[in-house]
């Protein structure tokens, strides 16, 4: 089985957010693999134990991402991908494309996908490839099954579960839960720097220069307003507590 | 030229969910004086919606009633609208950031090859353009943006965009034939419904959240009990999903849901940054904490030091006392 599993580097979410020049700062952060890229990762692996075949973690963006490719090697994955291109800009609807033109000319049999990113947090690319390859999908899995060229899904929709069979090649984006993380161990690290990480560029890939076109644009960037610090509230625990249902009455209309 | 904005409601329990008229809203902020609004509404029965339906200030209401779509089902879904959007050809394309929206927003985009602007959480005119605010980093930052190109395709979060008030002319509602296609690969088996009868998280006014504090499944009860009270909802720390507690759909955070409710009240959670990303930007917060040097005190409007299991039964009954 050819699993294929689409991955993108974001911030740490540790990391605070600082603004500079209208753009988010990158001084000294610390990037990790997008956490809902890590299940898809975890769950590829296991999938591959299970059945046999071959993982490749696929990537768009900038160099410094072949280190989230090298993390995902050393977890197990056989192969990378980095596509890293200046002239590919900055849009959903962009990545999503430059991912179908390179996986159109692949043999797939399951994608795997990230549920949103933490960072810019559309939750748009995995289901919009899904759509540009003419696959189904499942969105937002936390159980996944294989049986031959079928594959059922748990789907989490808000707290509801639906249970969603699907014909394969489809694209699943992993919710927290699907699966316990490995991390890389030191051979598997030592292995990883082995492993095969191919690097292209969008010629190397059959996309019209018009497609790489944002459809979007960001006007304006800004910190939310800092959260004050307010009342402690003091006295005996049931003083407070009337306190506290004195104020919320005064400042939320709904109590 | 006037030009055609649709809405795709949502509806749950026979009732139109909040976040339609929310999407409703949205549609009037992001449309000029002539525009058209037109809603699709999609789904199985529909026969109790279209009193709220007709009233709800659009123009045009297009509904596909069918067995097959009781159920949401993408490839039927992405089918029905299809069918709608064709027809009525629009500019702009309204969701709700849901568990539907967030499924099928991205559908529609790229086979209408339209740019998306996910989770908008505030739409204004400025010069002329129509700027959308959402947050990036889970509410650690803020980005405006605008489209480039046209259709657009815009999902809201809900609880943010104030609802439209169903108050406006009446609609002219339009049948179709659901054209089923003919190969589904999508089939649904089952459906369990955890949430029914409960208020959802994310529209929820009033959250009350649980962290590891709470110590085990069982402690939950006493926060329910203060949810149920209030007319709110249930959420959770990582700490607690982590550790059994709940279940991952009630987690709160940046790799949670990001909730704005009018009060939320958090229990026995430290306040780490993942977890202040999906709550800070509530309106009024709570803390009830026993250590004083917890974190979540600096963002707190009202915190109180102490054991939760004392001091949420006691709100419970004061709330109760006072509401009735
Ligand atoms: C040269 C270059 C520079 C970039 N710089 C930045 C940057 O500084 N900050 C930033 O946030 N983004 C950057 N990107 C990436 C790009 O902007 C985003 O990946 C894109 O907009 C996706 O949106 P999203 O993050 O909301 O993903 P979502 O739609 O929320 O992602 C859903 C899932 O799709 C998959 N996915 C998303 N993006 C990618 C990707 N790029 N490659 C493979 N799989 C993916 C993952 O599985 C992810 O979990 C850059 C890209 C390029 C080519
Ligand atoms: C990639 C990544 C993503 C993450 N995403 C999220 C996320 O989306 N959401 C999230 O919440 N976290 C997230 N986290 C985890 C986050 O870093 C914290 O570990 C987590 O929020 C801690 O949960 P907690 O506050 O319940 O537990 P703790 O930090 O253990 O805090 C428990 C608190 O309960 C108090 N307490 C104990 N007993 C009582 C009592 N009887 N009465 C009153 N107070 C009591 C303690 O004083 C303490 O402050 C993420 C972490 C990572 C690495």
């Amino acid at each position: 089985m050819e699993i294929y599993v689409i991955l993108k580097q974001t911030f740490d979410t540790e990391e605070k957010i600082i603004i500079e020049d209208d753009n988010v700062s990158e001084d000294g952060v610390q990037y990790v693999i997008n956490p809902y890229d890590e299940y898809a990762v975890e769950e590829a692996i296991q999938k591959r134990e299970e059945v046999g075949g071959n993982v490749y973690v696929i990537a768009v963006g900038p160099e410094r991402t072949s280190e989230a490719l090298r993390t995902a090697l050393a977890m197990g994955a056989d192969e990378a991908v980095l596509i890293s291109d200046e002239r590919i800009g900055s849009d959903e609807n962009i990545i999503s494309k430059v991912l179908a033109s390179y996986l159109s000319s692949q043999k797939v049999d399951l994608i795997l996908g990230g549920y949103f990113s933490v960072d810019n947090g559309a939750g748009q690319v995995a289901i919009r490839l899904a759509q540009l390859l003419d696959i189904p999908h499942v969105g937002s899995i936390t159980k996944l099954n294989i049986n031959d060229d079928k594959a059922t899904a748990d789907r989490d929709a808000e707290g509801d579960l639906e249970q969603i069979e699907v014909i394969l090649p489809a694209v699943f984006t992993a919710q927290q839960g699907l699966n316990e993380l490995r991390y890389p161990s030191l051979p598997g690290i030592m292995k990883a720097k082995r492993k095969p990480l191919q690097q292209l560029t969008i010629d190397d890939l059959d996309i019209e220069e018009s497609e790489l076109t944002p459809k979007t644009a960001r006007t304006a960037l800004s910190l939310p307003p800092q959260k004050e610090a307010g009342q402690i509230l003091k006295g005996e625990t049931i003083e407070q507590v009337k306190v506290l249902v004195e104020k919320l009455r005064q400042d939320a209309k709904v109590l | 030229m006037s030009k055609t904005i649709l809405v795709v409601a949502e509806h749950r329990g026979g009732a139109l969910r909040q976040v339609t008229y929310e999407a409703i809203q949205a549609a009037t902020l992001s449309s000029t004086e002539n525009d058209q609004l037109h809603v699709a509404v999609i789904g199985h029965p529909l026969d109790s919606l279209t009193e709220s339906l007709s009233s709800i200030g659009a123009e045009k209401i297009h509904l596909i009633d069918h067995p097959d779509l009781q159920q949401y089902n993408p490839e039927a879904y992405l089918a029905a609208v299809m069918q709608v959007i064709d027809a009525s050809n629009p500019d702009g394309i309204i969701l709700g950031h849901t568990a539907i929206g967030r499924d099928l927003a991205p559908m529609i985009s790229a086979k209408i090859d339209a740019g998306q602007i996910s989770d908008v959480t505030n739409i204004e005119n400025i010069d002329d353009q129509v700027v959308f605010t959402r947050p990036i980093y889970a509410g650690k930052a803020f980005e405006k943006k605008v489209f480039q190109s046209s259709p657009w395709v815009v999902t809201i979060r809900p609880n943010n965009i104030p609802g439209a008030d169903s108050s406006g002319g009446k609609a002219e509602i339009e049948h179709f034939e659901y054209a089923k296609p003919a190969s589904l690969r999508t089939v649904i088996k089952d459906v369990v419904r955890n949430t029914s009868g409960k208020v959802d998280l994310s529209e929820a006014k009033i959250v009350v959240s649980g962290g590891r504090g709470v110590k085990s499944a069982d402690g939950f009860k006493p926060l329910q009990e203060l949810a149920d009270v209030l007319g709110g909802a249930v959420g959770a720390s990582r700490g607690a999903c982590d550790a059994d507690y709940c279940d991952y759909s009630l987690q709160i955070g940046q790799t949670g849901k990001v909730v704005t409710p009018e009060v939320y009240i958090a229990c026995g959670i430290s306040g780490a940054i993942q977890h202040v990303a999906g709550m800070s930007q509530s309106k009024v917060i709570v803390a009830i904490n026993k250590d004083p040097e917890a974190p979540i005190f600096n963002i707190a409007d009202y915190g109180i030091v102490g054991d939760l299991f004392e001091v949420v039964p006691l709100l419970t009954e004061e709330f109760q006392k006072v509401l009735g």
